[in-house]
């Protein structure tokens, strides 16, 4: 998905949490060339990457193709609008709690271009073979490998990578889209991606109650994809109508149940792995 | 965030959608005063964020201002349960008492954000008066949606198309159109992600009258909309919900369970919750730190699990990325000392600081066990469950 070994990354949000995610990332051998903060231009973080006042400023003179947003949800909106305006191939927007009308506004503004976006409120991709890990993916708990790992949640999203490494394999890429209802990329264009990647023997996805997007990858899955696919559904002993907003049992009803989604999901060929502990497992025995 | 439908009211007031005349009252005698004051002949509905009131028995039609008295004697102050509630209900602290209007016809109108259009859909039927997801699954036919655009709004030719369906009569078209276009302008202005007018009715002149309001306000956008989230009525909600709320923590009470479920992020304490099932066990409660890395946090979120007096184990799963373990540990360690804590403690942690995590929890006296991850844990609760019964 866009990484390579040229890959370039610019990072904006260098709090706290967006600092001790960034270090991080350096270590893991990710190529970050630039920081981007209105009032920091001119200096440096961690005495070596240049600070620059604007992401287009910054793309300019680094080159930089990927930005990774730790903004604050209040200002998230404007950081993606600013990243897909400087024309990054990839942002990908870790903050949470960013307002759904916001993300309306977003979603109708990167029509058209070229960008894409993963997330909000996702923990990021990491790609184990080429080191480049953007996004709070903890690095040490992935290997080099063929699973593509593509996920709804954050901690689960770790919980399966760790459990692909136990059961001996390891991952091509993991990709976290987030849990918010309107996101960037979803589960189709990351099963897509995995479908034509040559690293990408098998696929593991790990979905969650509410909505209906499971169902529409299992509608994919069935004409596009040929690689063996294990998943799990979180939530599956959720009370109903405890955790799901009101608007969206309104819209899917029934559809968002993980029942409703497990059918489709088998139907459509995937396996699936009916206890979220025993996702390596079922990887195992169908491989 | 949910608001009272008398709080609705006011809020689309400011957006030229009116509904009839109507006040609220908390004491019998001020729904007395009301009813006077509005000839007697009025509808009494209890103030409380749920649906199902009317079948619950919270709205009373009256015809006498003692009538009306009566009915607030006999339910303020009181629990209403009703099918959207939990086992407990809601108490009634607010009457809304409102002038009766001659209905001819009901419809069902609302928005909604839809995450397939990734926009807001108005949600229209002939079917007014019911519960949407009851709509939804046995009428799914009468059920119009039509996206709005966010340059255009609602286009006139598909709200043309909607008021033929709906057969609304020719004279209050305008009226319709009109109020879609209101109810878009205070969906967007508010960070709505839902406001549901049900029944929408047509009276016996013909004119479209609001009737009935719910507006819930997206918990994000807290940080401007703040003058909105000061009509929070706390009173409505779940106590512990409500503390874990200020604490910033994501808590879920359920019924039956004896397992206080310790987690980090939804998705993973929503597959502990399924793990804990299949043990033979059943999750109490499911709290989500989240990303915290605030030890106080850790400790209020410790205290509000064990508040619980079903939980008879402690499962504590981690997956830290933002999050540090050790912190975690320590601040659990802390708490179950400060509240005598001497049940098992199920630990399942990995990610950053893991280690140092686990070496904090040994040191302690707690009742801890280790587990080497998630499956791992469910088998030790299962076993510690048998030792037990």
């Amino acid at each position: 998905m866009i990484l390579n070994s040229k890959t370039k990354v610019l990072i904006q949000g260098l709090g706290k949490d967006g600092s001790f995610q960034a270090q991080k990332a350096i270590e893991y051998g990710t190529n970050i060339v630039a920081c981007v903060h209105p009032n920091k231009k001119g200096q440096l973080f961690e005495n070596k990457i240049p600070y620059f006042e604007t992401a287009k400023d910054a793309v300019k003179k680094t080159g930089a193709n990927v930005g990774v947003i730790y903004v604050p949800a209040p200002f998230a909106m404007d950081a993606i609008i600013e990243q897909v305006d400087a024309n990054l191939e990839l942002v990908v927007c870790i903050t949470e709690g960013i307002p759904v009308h916001d993300m309306i506004k977003v979603k109708n503004y990167m029509k058209g271009k070229k960008s894409r976006l993963i997330g909000p409120n996702c923990p990021g991709i990491i790609s184990p073979t080429l080191k480049i890990k953007i996004g709070i993916i903890p690095g040490n708990i992935c290997k080099e490998g063929d699973v593509g790992l593509v996920s709804r949640s954050g901690t689960l999203t770790y919980e399966a990578i760790s459990q692909i490494g136990e059961a001996g394999f390891g991952q091509s890429l993991c990709i976290g889209i987030g849990g918010d209802p309107i996101h960037g990329t979803s589960f189709i264009d990351a099963l897509s991606y995995f479908e034509q990647d040559k690293n990408t023997k098998s696929i593991v996805l790990i979905g969650e109650i509410g909505g209906t997007k499971e169902q529409q990858a299992a509608e994919y899955i069935k004409s596009h994809i040929s690689k063996p696919i294990v998943f799990t559904i979180a939530g599956t002993t959720a009370p109903k109508g405890k955790r799901m907003g009101h608007a969206g049992a309104v819209i899917s009803g029934k559809m968002g149940l993980a029942s409703e989604k497990i059918k489709a999901l088998k139907e459509a060929g995937a396996y699936h792995s009916d206890d979220p502990s025993k996702i390596g497992e079922t990887l195992k025995n169908i491989l | 965030m949910n608001l009272h439908e008398y709080q609705a009211r006011d809020l689309l007031k400011n957006y030229n959608i009116n509904f009839p005349e109507g006040e609220v009252g908390s004491t019998p005698q001020e729904i007395f005063d009301i009813s006077k004051k509005f000839g007697g002949d009025v509808v009494v509905k209890v103030q409380i964020h749920s649906g199902g009131r009317g079948k619950a028995g919270g709205v009373k039609l009256c015809s006498t201002p003692i009538e009306a008295k009566n009915f607030a004697n006999s339910i303020l102050g009181k629990k209403i349960v009703t099918n959207q509630t939990d086992s407990e209900g809601v108490i009634v602290e607010k009457l809304l008492v409102t002038k009766k209007n001659n209905i001819s016809r009901e419809i069902y109108l609302s928005i909604v954000i839809d995450p397939d259009f990734e926009s807001p859909v108005l949600i229209a039927s002939t079917e007014g008066g019911t519960e949407i997801e009851k709509m939804a699954e046995e009428t799914p036919e009468k059920i119009t949606k039509i996206p709005f655009d966010p340059v255009l709004g609602a286009k006139p030719y598909e709200l043309r198309r909607l008021i033929s369906k709906l057969e609304i009569p020719k004279d209050s078209a305008k009226d319709f159109n009109s109020l879609v276009n209101n109810l878009y302008k205070a969906f967007i202005e508010t960070d709505s992600t839902l406001i549901e007018i049900n029944p929408l009715i047509i009276d016996d002149n013909d004119k479209v009258v609001p009737l009935d309001c719910k507006i819930n306000i997206d918990d994000d956008s807290y940080f401007r909309q703040k003058e909105l989230f000061s009509l929070r009525d706390k009173n409505q909600e779940n106590p512990i919900e409500t503390r874990a709320k200020d604490f910033d923590l994501a808590y879920v009470k359920l019924d039956k369970g004896n397992v206080g479920c310790l987690v980090n992020g939804a998705g993973l304490a929503m597959a502990t919750m399924d793990v804990t099932t299949k043990s033979g066990c059943f999750p109490a409660n499911f709290l989500d730190v989240g990303g915290s890395t605030d030890k106080e946090k850790i400790k209020e979120a410790f205290r509000i699990l064990v508040s619980d007096e079903n939980v008879e184990y402690l499962l504590i799963n981690l997956f830290a990325g933002i999050a540090r373990a050790d912190l975690i540990a320590k601040g659990v360690v802390e708490a179950a000392e400060e509240t005598s804590f001497k049940l098992p403690i199920i630990v399942s942690m990995r990610g950053t600081n893991s280690e140092e995590g686990f070496d904090i929890l040994k040191r302690s006296k707690l009742n801890i066990h280790i587990a080497r991850d998630l499956g791992h844990a469910a088998s030790l609760l299962s076993e510690i469950n048998k030792a037990n019964k």
